[in-house]
């Protein structure tokens, strides 16, 4: 186990690179000349000039790329182009409310969905399964900023109830948890529904009631488990990419995570913050797909095997 | 009429099922009769779709609904109406007083539990005892059918498919039914494989007594432990009576096409005989006999209606309009 | 025995049993209520986006402004109301149908394009081809797909062509997942082989026998990504990165409403309304294919 742990942490490092190089080449087409953008409005040629040679900006592409490879190899993010402040303690500063959020949100979308796709799939066809699924159908349907938008006019402008914005104690968290999870959470309920009616049809399903299983207990016993591993793919891959930063969510609720400082960062090309980002969400989101392989082996033994 | 016997641990009357689905009506069981005394095994033989998996799961009420509607019919198990148990009886009685076994053991298995959990499972819940002592009871099945207790905690990918379909046997057997059923036990196994578990199933009964209804297609397997055979054509048993009766006294045109087209080892020059034509589309039956179109028998009279039962003796029973002429004989027995 | 059955019918696959088998489909997604509405939706945005200058002349209506009438709620005579420059919503709304289904029927053709072919060609050859454009496809995907167009955005510069590319781009992998599976199972298949053995060149293989078998998982991918395009393009202009003003598009009506929050909800309402209804109908139709193509999956 903990040999393919490593192994996968490895395979890990080619990808790194690939992700920064594309990021780098995508933003270095970007027009416009950075250096000017850099010494602000108004600066002289000799500032200018003076920066461009400082920040290695006279160089070509390929040559940036391989320094600020060389001085991330020696754990060195680089500065904010904008703010001037340390990559990596910008973004640490913000990465514990982007994963806060990331967790209230997986935990109303996992407690909404999980029921809900059972109930549904266990009486396929009843009352609670056509509402479940139209629900489902519309919560994948909606924007997200759109609903947080609609949440801000109802709990915050008409009714007075909830904050608009910003991370100020856990009242600020229920209409950002409540948008991101109901998104995450219509999917999860799809896919729980589906894998569960999948399961079901099963041959071992049919032996456990042959073998006078109460429903209740074949559900609970011998689905729900041989279900479960599908859905935890989703709920993994939802929560890794709700640890990357949701960045619309962050925008409108001003939540100052790292999903809103990348779109700024992007928005004002600043290649070493944007970077710096892209970084922290390919390792974050590469270890939340490990966790959860890792587990699938406990809830499947036959996955397990092949891990050895 | 031979039907006045006594002590019947199975007795199915007029049973008709039906799966109606968007694409029709698929007349699966089509009026079947079985009669099966305690500790006896009858054979039911016939190609894939003649709905011998649906009677059989119809007698533990697990033909899957939707589709599958049992249309009409009585099945007495031991004495209770298992189409009018309520649920909670007849969980009480799957697994308990009648058993399955599944035709593949790949996949009949759960993945994600031992195969010792899976065991103990249904004696803990058919037997009134504790938790420990279901699972030390469940170790001694495993070595009944031959396989090591050590391996209780193993799950089924760890097994092979001889072993899974012994546990799978000692599954069916932990409670003692009186009743197994067993469906194309050996199919998915290798003909080595087929005959060790064949012979386990064998022994086990015997010591066990249970009376067992053997599905299958193959005569071979029918010969070797069946006491009773019924030939199922399209949903109806078109002849029924003793293995003797089968065997030596071949009475319908199907069930002669079966003989025909085994391999005769004896005589390696006699050339197969294989029924031609396929199973009538069983969402569109033939309105007379299911099997004239297939017959070489076949009169303008058989496509008219349904033959009935026709008694040879008190054992033997066969549907074929033809044995209404004096002198009707098909040509295995004139041989 | 079901999922064996349909391989058996999917392996005959060839061009005689194609049409006879596109029929089966259509009768099973006719019984399909949810999917048939979705489609009736959906054929009518294309008709209303089609004939968009019939409704509403561009010019005159959709982006002539008029700030007499600014924020005014639902009424006679502008039935979804007007917004903060006095146009009426409804119209820029039938016009934005155009702009929405465009960006997303293209975009998701871009992705199609490129992620087929490197799909078709890393499962066909194998080796050290595949190798290298699975290992690109996973660069891709290590970045989420939204911050992907962003980026691509940014860095190009705000316009309809470039918000395609971007939106275009991010869901490459998924399509050479796809085809590259599809590929992967059917060019073992006895079939191919005879194909390859009475002389057909590679090529000949690949639209002729791979193409047809892999359309099943890509028809239903297809109806799921255009909504999902639909979505990341009011995104992005809602981040201020899409199509630019005056132009209607919905993620950008939408984002323009969010001042007004207060006094004229209407203003994002209703666009958020359009996408939904969009995004759903795209949706059930997916969801209906995905089952008419694959009947293992209904009961």
């Amino acid at each position: 186990m903990s040999k393919y742990i490593v192994k996968r942490l490895i395979m890990l490092i080619p990808v790194l690179i690939g992700v920064t190089f594309l990021v780098y080449f995508i933003l270095s087409m970007s027009p416009g000349d950075t250096a000017t953008m850099i010494a602000g409005e108004g600066a002289e040629a000799e500032t200018i000039e003076a920066i461009r040679k400082e920040y290695g900006l006279d160089q070509p592409v390929i040559a940036q790329y391989g320094k600020y490879m060389w001085n991330l190899l020696r754990g060195d993010m680089g500065r904010s182009y904008l703010t001037k402040r340390d990559v990596f303690t910008t973004i640490a500063g913000a990465f514990p409310n982007t994963a806060k959020l990331a967790f209230w949100s997986i935990l109303v979308a996992v407690a909404i969905a999980l029921p809900i796709g059972i109930i549904s799939a266990t009486r396929q066809y009843s009352m609670v399964d056509n509402v479940g699924m139209v629900a489902a159908l519309l919560g994948v349907a909606t924007p997200n900023f759109w609903l947080g938008l609609m949440l801000i006019i109802l709990f915050s402008l008409k009714l007075g109830w909830l904050p608009s914005g910003g991370m100020n104690g856990w009242q600020s968290y229920i209409m950002p948890a409540i948008t991101l999870g109901t998104g995450d959470a219509a999917l999860i309920t799809r896919m729980t529904r589906s894998s569960m009616l999948e399961v079901v049809r099963q041959d071992y399903i049919r032996t456990a009631r042959a073998k006078g299983v109460p429903e209740k207990a074949v559900i609970r016993k011998h689905a729900l488990k041989n279900a479960l591993i599908p859905v935890v793919t989703v709920i993994g891959l939802q929560f890794g990419g709700l640890l990357g930063g949701a960045t619309l969510t962050e925008t409108i609720f001003a939540w100052p995570g790292v999903g809103r400082l990348l779109v700024d960062s992007i928005k004002s090309k600043d290649t070493p913050m944007v970077l710096g980002g892209v970084i922290m969400l390919t390792i974050t989101f590469s270890v939340i797909n490990l966790l959860v392989d890792i587990l699938y082996a406990f809830i499947d033994p036959r996955i397990k095997a092949q891990y050895r | 009429m031979a039907e006045q016997k006594k002590d019947l641990v199975l007795d199915i009357k007029d049973l008709v099922i039906h799966y109606e689905t968007d694409d029709g009506v698929v007349e699966a069981v089509n009026g079947i009769d079985i009669q099966l005394e305690h500790g006896k095994t009858l054979g039911l033989v016939g190609e894939t779709g003649s709905g011998k998996t649906t009677t059989a799961l119809s007698i533990l009420r697990l033909v899957p609904d939707p589709p599958g509607v049992i249309k009409s019919g009585s099945i007495k198990l031991d004495g209770k109406d298992v189409l009018n148990l309520p649920v909670a009886e007849l969980e009480a009685i799957r697994g308990n007083l009648v058993s399955m076994i599944f035709q593949d053991p790949m996949t009949s298995l759960n993945p994600v539990l031992t195969v010792g959990e899976q065991i103990a499972e249904v004696i803990a819940l058919h037997e009134n005892i504790s938790e420990k002592e279901a699972q030390t009871k469940a170790g001694d099945m495993l070595e009944v059918v031959g396989i090591p207790r050590e391996r209780y905690g193993e799950y089924p990918h760890q097994f092979s498919g001889g072993m899974k379909q012994r546990v799978v046997i000692a599954m069916a057997l932990a409670c003692n039914p009186k009743l197994l059923l067993a469906d194309e036990p050996t199919t998915a196994l290798d003909v080595t494989i087929q005959a060790q578990v064949l012979e386990t199933m064998k022994k086990l009964r015997e010591q066990y007594g249970s009376a067992m209804i053997m599905i299958t297609h193959d005569l071979g397997i029918i010969a070797e432990v069946c006491d009773e055979v019924s030939v199922v054509y399209a949903g109806q048993i078109v002849e029924h009576g003793t293995l003797e009766d089968i065997f030596e006294s071949t009475m319908h045109p199907y069930t002669e096409g079966l003989f025909g087209s085994l391999p005769n080892i004896e005589e390696r020059k006699a050339r197969l005989q294989p029924i031609t034509g396929l199973m009538p589309d069983p969402t569109n039956l033939p309105k007379g006999c299911c099997f004239a179109p297939r017959c070489k028998y076949c009169t303008e009279n058989c496509a008219k209606s349904r033959p009935d039962k026709k008694w040879v003796s008190d054992t033997h029973y066969v549907r074929c309009s033809r044995y209404e002429e004096p002198g009707f004989q098909i040509e295995r027995r004139g041989q | 025995m079901e999922a064996a059955k349909i391989n058996g019918a999917v392996q005959e696959g060839g061009a005689v049993k194609r049409r006879g088998q596109a029929g089966e489909i259509w009768r099973r997604l006719k019984k399909n209520k949810m999917a048939m509405a979705g489609l009736a939706v959906l054929v009518l945005l294309i008709l209303v986006s089609i004939f968009a200058d019939v409704l509403f002349d561009y010019n005159e209506i959709v982006i002539k402004q008029d700030t007499s009438i600014r924020l005014q709620g639902p009424s006679g005579a502008h039935w979804l109301g007007t917004d903060e420059f006095g146009r009426d919503i409804l119209a820029r709304l039938v016009h934005g149908s155009r702009v929405s289904l465009s960006v997303g029927v293209i975009a998701v053709s871009i992705s199609l394009v490129i992620g087929g072919a490197l799909g078709a060609i890393a499962g066909f050859y194998g080796g050290k081809t595949d190798n290298l454009i699975m290992r690109f496809i996973d660069i891709l995907l290590a970045v989420p797909s939204l911050l992907l167009s962003i980026t691509i955005v940014s860095a190009l510069g705000p316009s309809i062509f470039n918000l395609m590319l971007a939106i275009g781009v991010s869901s490459v992998p998924s399509y050479a997942r796809i085809v590259r599976a599809s590929v992967l199972t059917v060019k073992d298949q006895e079939y191919v082989e005879a194909a390859r053995c009475i002389g057909a060149n590679n090529f000949e293989i690949i639209v002729s026998h791979i193409i047809p078998n892999c359309m099943a998982p890509i028809i239903v991918q297809v109806s799921l990504k255009v909504a999902s395009a639909i979505l990341s393009t009011s995104g992005l202009s809602f981040l201020g990165l899409g199509i630019k003003a005056p132009t209607p598009e919905w993620g950008a009506m939408l984002s323009g409403g969010r001042a007004y929050l207060r006094n004229a909800p209407h203003l994002t309402l209703f666009p958020g309304l359009a996408i939904i209804i969009t995004i759903l109908a795209l949706n059930l139709l997916g969801d209906g294919l995905r089952d008419a193509l694959d009947p293992k999956l209904k009961k």
